[in-house]
């Protein structure tokens, strides 16, 4: 019973894939091989090229803060600390953190990110006080996207094994021995809201 | 035709002489005094002394403290000074920084000295379990301190050198 209803689905389906299946299947008739092999050879660079393009221009500032959404709220805290201004000038901007460096981790995030994509178009935090009421949720994924990847964001830059604990202030270099040295905790354990302001924390343990 | 040549000539010469005044370049001098006690009797640390129409040199600017060696108080119930930089630590109605280590459940762990079980009162005396409200802003009272200059000679005597005199004789 069941599979006659299936045949019958796809008896349909291949309805709508079969002319479409014979002229891909069928030589070609006007192209010479050549002109298909290096034609699709230049076609891809070209969509690879611009695909990557793309990709590298939604990870920029300039992207980001387009919105007045992150522009007026979060990126307005960034300036105020150190990952923004600072000695010598070495700076990260928001994909730094937010989004991985490796490609695969980075798409995953870019699909996600359409999540974000639909915030903006229906209004989700259009206002400071919707974007206030909502900062914890949106803190949290954070929060457990970095407790997840062991702070792999932070790591990019902040290596443990070169950090010079004779240099840092004495409490400092006592906590990161203890606790970063030893793999207890990852760095968004205790620093939660190094680069934004943090919404009520209550209950959520920050050390 | 000599009349013109001079005149071209002055023009030049008046020009040169403008471009040297402007890119001419004032040595760094070094910081004004500290602190000028103006006619009027009033502490001039502002401006120190510096005529208003004059650019004064500022004082190099103080960096914080950040040595982590508990200081001694001066006198009877001051409020401890804090030993270390808080730049950027968080101190809003949402989150507190500070308790973060100072809190007495976590100050054994990061070796921090607890706040006083005063914190933890009410006005009306009541025990609480967290910091009450109005112990909250730590940094009403508890201050850092950084490597400036002191404005003024002080002949103050904090409360250990009191005390030590006192014991002597």
């Amino acid at each position: 019973m069941i599979g006659g209803r299936l045949r019958a689905i796809w008896l349909r389906v291949w309805g709508w894939i079969k002319p479409f299946w014979t002229t891909v299947w069928r030589p070609s008739l006007h192209f010479s091989m050549g002109f298909l092999t290096l034609g699709g050879f230049i076609a891809g660079i070209i969509f690879w090229g611009g695909f990557n393009t793309a990709m590298e221009a939604t990870n920029t500032e300039e992207f980001c803060t387009s919105c007045h959404e992150m522009n007026d709220n979060v990126f307005a805290e960034l300036k105020t600390t150190i990952h923004y201004n600072n000695r010598s000038g070495v700076r990260a901007v928001c994909s730094d953190c937010h989004v991985p460096h490796n490609w695969t981790d980075k798409m995953g995030r870019k699909m996600q990110a359409s999540k974000e994509v639909w915030g903006k178009i229906f209004g989700s935090i259009e206002s400071r006080e919707k974007f206030l009421d909502k900062r914890l949720e949106l803190a949290k994924h954070e929060w457990a996207r970095l407790k997840a990847n062991d702070s792999l964001e932070c790591r990019n830059c902040h290596q443990y094994d070169s950090m010079d604990l004779t240099r840092q202030s004495p409490r400092a270099a006592q906590i990161h021995q203890l606790y970063l040295g030893t793999g207890q905790k990852t760095c968004i354990d205790c620093h939660k809201g190094i680069a934004h302001h943090l919404p009520n924390m209550k209950g959520i343990p920050q050390g | 035709m000599k009349g013109v040549r001079t005149v071209l000539a002055l023009i030049v010469a008046v020009g040169l002489a403008a471009c040297g005044s402007k890119h001419e370049e004032t040595p760094r001098k070094a910081p004004d005094a500290p602190v000028v006690i103006t006619a009027a009797g009033q502490i001039d640390a502002m401006r120190r002394g510096v005529p208003i129409d004059k650019e004064a040199s500022p004082l190099p600017m103080a960096r914080v403290e950040n040595f982590d060696r508990i200081r001694p108080v001066n006198y009877e119930m001051q409020p401890p000074t804090i030993p270390h930089a808080i730049d950027n630590y968080q101190l809003t109605v949402n989150t507190n920084r500070c308790m973060l280590c100072h809190t007495r459940s976590a100050a054994k762990k990061f070796q921090a000295p607890p706040v006083s079980d005063a914190h933890y009162l009410t006005r009306d005396g009541k025990v609480l379990e967290q910091i009450s409200s109005r112990r909250y802003f730590c940094v009403q009272c508890h201050v850092v301190q950084t490597d400036a200059e002191p404005l003024v000679g002080n002949r103050y005597e904090g409360l250990n050198t009191t005390l030590a005199k006192e014991e002597k004789p």
